[in-house]
């Protein structure tokens, strides 16, 4: 073993001597903690949110122990994320919530980034209200009337309007346009991150407060605190094109999976997997749920699902 | 020279001190005067006027896509920035091979048996029982791949610190054009770095390395040079009176006379660099930053501080090796080659014992799950102190009184003054505190940002930054008194104010927001959690260097504990105590943009906004509006006298 290392630092030694007359591609690099001590490595991007902790934890899980590789994860904002998988940092990104210019960029006109299916869940935003509140006043479900209840949602950081909570910089938001555009009485204020936005609505829900959201589904949190969605003037293809002049709602996106194209190539039985892998909203909640509510390590909540559902994950590895 | 203008009043009798001020104030009231009615006719506006703005949007977003389109192709990435890369990179996997290839037992006893010969017995056993404790967490893998990044991120930033150092100690003139660019830097909060670095380098291990080094080698750089400038005059003299040659002066006598400063230089660099490691997750750093980030996704605090526990004990383990090795260096405590020898063979023999045992890799079972009752006590708190407490409310009602009743006035009351009267502010603080040349930079940084177009929000985070340390000041200054008082008290606090130094500041994010809800009230409870331990050492430090003999003599005129107090300790640490304040106003500046990601908007929300999709011309404007706001800042409550001395 110490031999296997000293030979694969001069083996690194020598590939700096060897790329010393020519040119260092750093968009080809691995992460150096990557294919350590002779096993082969996938690096998996992880978004900030727990169904994207979901299944990359099953798919780590079955990597490991079902296909004998081992698995590492980075967790990067989205946008990142894609430029990250171009230069091959990770292999794959597991669930895209639909970025048109990076897929022109970085799919069609370099090539760099290969399309890896359907992850089988359907994503969609929306704004959201306890469903506590919308029992009591069950006409506050409809856009229109939103702003007869504004006074409602007022808190310390939305002056003399009504709150509406935004979440991680990194998400997709038309929230600002729409306020405005829709003549709302609200101020939409950014929790800055997914973790402070969720600790503050289960904060609200403890104490039945009233509180109006983006959010998006699917999402673990709708297990603990049930919500419902607030009609805003439907969404039709197009509607979305100016972002500034938006006055429609959020599309449902069918969430897509990405590899780095030399891995989609030659990545072998590993990214055969990912691209096959494909599962329910409801297994993908399963697992968040154990993650998050029960705060199981994201492998222990893996190994849970993948023992229940071997049906589906051994068609992924056929 | 401008330190001699400003030390000279100090020396005079008080009358003339406030003569000199009113000077001051004087002549900038007559330059207002003339300036102010001009401004006003041309560019009548409250907030700063839109015709002296520059949008740099365009030519910012096509730099960016430039670069994303050339990164593969262009020479500049393919021969320059790429070798770069790649050096990093092998030197990473280099170190992280060598460190799985010890195995735990190996990389444990090596630790304890460096830190053995060069600090001591307990040290010896406390930093065995951190490495324990890493791997006990099942933390093991992460934290080697922290320790490579670490290991390589400060020897580059050591590297660079001293040739900068070197150059700067050398030269008078390097040494003038260093400075500041130096002095801008340590004003600089570290998320400011990673955009820039992260579109030409790519998320990844490359780009973690290279911010860190740029954030950690300043530290370096200053203490080298100020220890060779500090080199006692006369053994120079004497060593140059044996005819020796200048690189023999500078190997013999400069470099060995300046060793305590270098070691303080390395220790700085070290604690820089750990704090940095967390930070540079947010770029794909990996290791046990990315497992905090990670944690934070499903808010879990519990697993957040099972990856947290670990750079705690790596900062304090290090911070106190490298220190005990700076006091030994001041002493001839030479340890023997051979000594060396035996523990490097030790080492050795101990990690083969590891691996021909086959226990490479930590074993799984021996990890301790502390992730469950830590929440546990988390939820507990929020449940019992969010609100509904009996007389004194909840603290989510405390928050809210704070935004209402204070963030609110002092933001609008910000927004509300004239642009230029913002600026006359700003110089008659900068200069009646230091030079015209501190107060010159003060006003050019804060137009700087006017001219940015991100007048309001820099106004709106300034606010939030007032009232931060306006809070760690009242508790930092308290807290130090009682600490200079009592022993015992201090002895208490020592680990607590070591915990909350180090401990990444994505592990508390959480129990604020549960606390305080979401927006600028937790951002500043943040900022205060993170810039009190320093201010609460300086102040204690500064109480307890009072010259006893006065304290002494006070206590004979039958002076109570509170009239030493008032009269004698505080006047006497007055140093001390202004130091405090720039450094609670640095520091609090730092966690601007880790409020941005608990709704304190703003600055921080905007450098969070950039790193998140990718925008360069909001991000990297931003950011260094958070600089320019840092580096006004530091010139308003920077004693001019201290920089001379300025470094440690």
């Amino acid at each position: 073993m110490r031999l296997r290392t000293t030979t694969a630092v001069a083996a690194g030694s020598a590939l700096l001597l060897l790329t010393g007359c020519g040119a260092a591609d750093m968009t080809k690099q691995a992460s150096p903690f990557a294919n350590a001590q002779g096993a082969r490595t996938v690096t998996l991007s992880v978004q900030s949110w727990v169904g994207a902790q979901s299944n990359v934890a099953v798919a780590q899980y079955l990597l490991e122990h079902k296909l004998g590789y081992r698995a590492d994860t980075v967790q990067v904002d989205e946008v990142p994320a894609w430029d990250a998988l171009s230069q091959g940092r990770v292999d794959a990104i597991m669930e895209d919530w639909g970025h048109p210019d990076q897929e022109k960029r970085y799919v069609e006109d370099k090539k760099t980034i290969a399309r890896g299916g359907g992850l089988g869940v359907t994503g969609h935003i929306g704004w959201y209200v306890p469903t506590y509140l919308a029992e009591q006043h069950p006409d506050i479900t409809d856009w229109k009337n939103l702003n007869k209840y504004s006074s409602l949602f007022r808190t310390a950081e939305s002056g003399g309007r009504g709150q509406l909570m935004d979440g991680s910089p990194s998400y997709v938001t038309n929230d600002k346009a729409l306020v405005n555009n829709l003549k709302l009485d609200y101020q939409v204020v950014f929790a800055g991150s997914e973790a402070a936005q969720i600790t503050q609505m289960k904060q609200f829900a403890k104490e039945k407060k009233p509180f109006l959201t983006y959010w998006y589904a699917p999402q673990w949190l709708f297990k603990k605190v049930p919500m419902t969605e607030v009609k805003l003037p439907p969404y039709k293809d197009g509607c979305d094109a100016d972002a500034a002049k938006i006055t429609c709602a959020y599309p449902h996106t069918p969430l897509q999976k990405y590899l780095n194209a030399d891995f989609a190539k030659k990545g072998g039985k590993a990214a055969a997997f990912l691209k096959k892998f494909k599962w329910t909203t409801e297994d993908q909640n399963e697992v968040s749920l154990l993650i998050a509510d029960q705060k199981l390590t994201p492998e222990q909540a893996a190994k849970k699902w993948v023992d229940s559902h071997a049906s589906t994950w051994k068609a992924w590895l056929s | 020279m401008a330190t001699v203008t400003a030390s000279a009043p100090r020396a005079l009798p008080g009358g003339l001190l406030r003569h000199r001020a009113a000077q001051k104030l004087l002549l900038l009231a007559l330059a207002a005067a003339i300036l102010v009615p001009l401004a006003n006719a041309k560019w009548a506006s409250g907030s700063w006027p839109e015709a002296l703005t520059v949008d740099l949007t365009n030519p910012l977003t096509t730099a960016s896509n430039w670069i994303i389109d050339n990164r593969d192709s262009h020479p500049l990435f393919l021969y320059g920035f790429g070798y770069m890369s790649n050096a990093v990179v092998i030197s990473v996997r280099a170190v992280y091979l060598v460190l799985l290839a010890a195995g735990w037992t190996g990389v444990t006893a090596l630790g304890a048996l460096v830190a053995w010969r060069v600090a001591g017995v307990r040290l010896a056993i406390g930093t065995a029982a951190a490495f324990l404790t890493c791997g006990l967490l099942g933390m093991w893998v992460p934290t080697m791949q922290t320790l490579a990044l670490m290991v390589v991120a400060v020897l580059a930033s050591v590297a660079v610190g001293v040739v900068l150092g070197l150059a700067a100690g050398l030269s008078d003139r390097l040494d003038r054009t260093l400075r500041p660019v130096l002095d801008t830097m340590q004003v600089m909060p570290a998320y400011a770095y990673l955009l820039p670095v992260v579109l030409v380098f790519g998320m990844g291990v490359p780009a973690a390395v290279l911010a860190t080094v740029v954030y950690a080698a300043p530290p370096m750089a200053r203490l080298t040079s100020l220890g060779l400038r500090g080199a006692d005059k006369e053994v120079l003299e004497a060593v140059e009176s044996l005819g020796s040659t200048a690189r023999q002066r500078l190997l013999t006598a400069r470099i060995p006379l300046a060793s305590k400063e270098l070691l303080l230089g390395l220790n700085q660099t070290i604690m820089m660099a750990l704090s940095m490691a967390v930070i540079a997750s947010v770029i794909g750093a990996g290791g046990l930053g990315d497992r905090v980030y990670q944690a934070l996704a499903s808010v879990d605090v519990g697993a957040a501080l099972s990856a947290g526990i670990p750079i705690v004990l790596l900062a304090v383990v290090l911070d106190r090796v490298t220190g005990a090795a700076g006091e030994r260096a001041g002493g001839e405590h030479e340890s023997s080659p051979r000594t060396w020898l035996y523990a490097a063979v030790a080492a050795v023999a101990v990690a083969l014992a590891g691996r021909l045992a086959g226990r490479l890799d930590w074993p799984g079972a021996w990890t301790l799950n502390i992730a469950e009752p830590v929440n546990r006590a988390v939820d507990w708190m929020t449940a019992h102190l969010y609100s509904g407490v009996p007389v004194v409310g909840g603290t989510a009602d405390w928050a809210a009184h704070f935004t209402t009743w204070v963030l609110n006035p002092v933001r609008s009351g910000l927004q509300w003054l004239p642009w230029w009267s913002v600026l006359l502010v700003v110089a008659a603080l900068a200069w009646l505190i230091g030079t015209w040349r501190t107060a010159l930079t003060a006003v050019l940084a804060m137009a700087a940002i006017g001219v940015l177009g991100v007048w309001t929000p820099s106004l709106d985070t300034l606010s939030q930054v007032l009232a931060a340390v306006a809070v760690t000041l009242v508790l930092g200054l308290a807290t130090g008194i009682a600490a200079a008082r009592s022993d015992r008290f201090e002895r208490l606090l020592r680990p607590v104010l070591d915990v909350f130094q180090t401990m990444p500041q994505f592990v508390y994010l959480i129990p604020v927001v549960a606390l305080f809800g979401v927006g600028r009230a937790p951002a500043v409870a943040a900022a205060v959690v993170y810039a009190l331990p320093a201010v609460v050492r300086i102040t204690t430090q500064g109480l307890r260097q009072v010259d006893p003999a006065a304290l002494e003599s006070a206590r004979s005129l039958g002076a109570t504990p509170g009239q030493q107090l008032r009269q004698i300790q505080l006047p006497l640490a007055r140093p001390a105590l202004l130091l405090a304040v720039n450094q609670g106003v640095v520091l609090v500046l730092a966690v601007v943009v880790i409020g941005g990601l608990v709704g304190g908007g703003a600055l921080g929300y905007n450098t969070v906004f950039g790193l998140a999709q990718g925008d360069l011309a909001t991000g990297l404007v931003a950011g260094a509006a958070i600089v320019c706001l840092g580096l006004m800042l530091d010139r308003v409550t920077q004693p001019t006298e201290r920089r001379a001395k300025k470094g440690a």
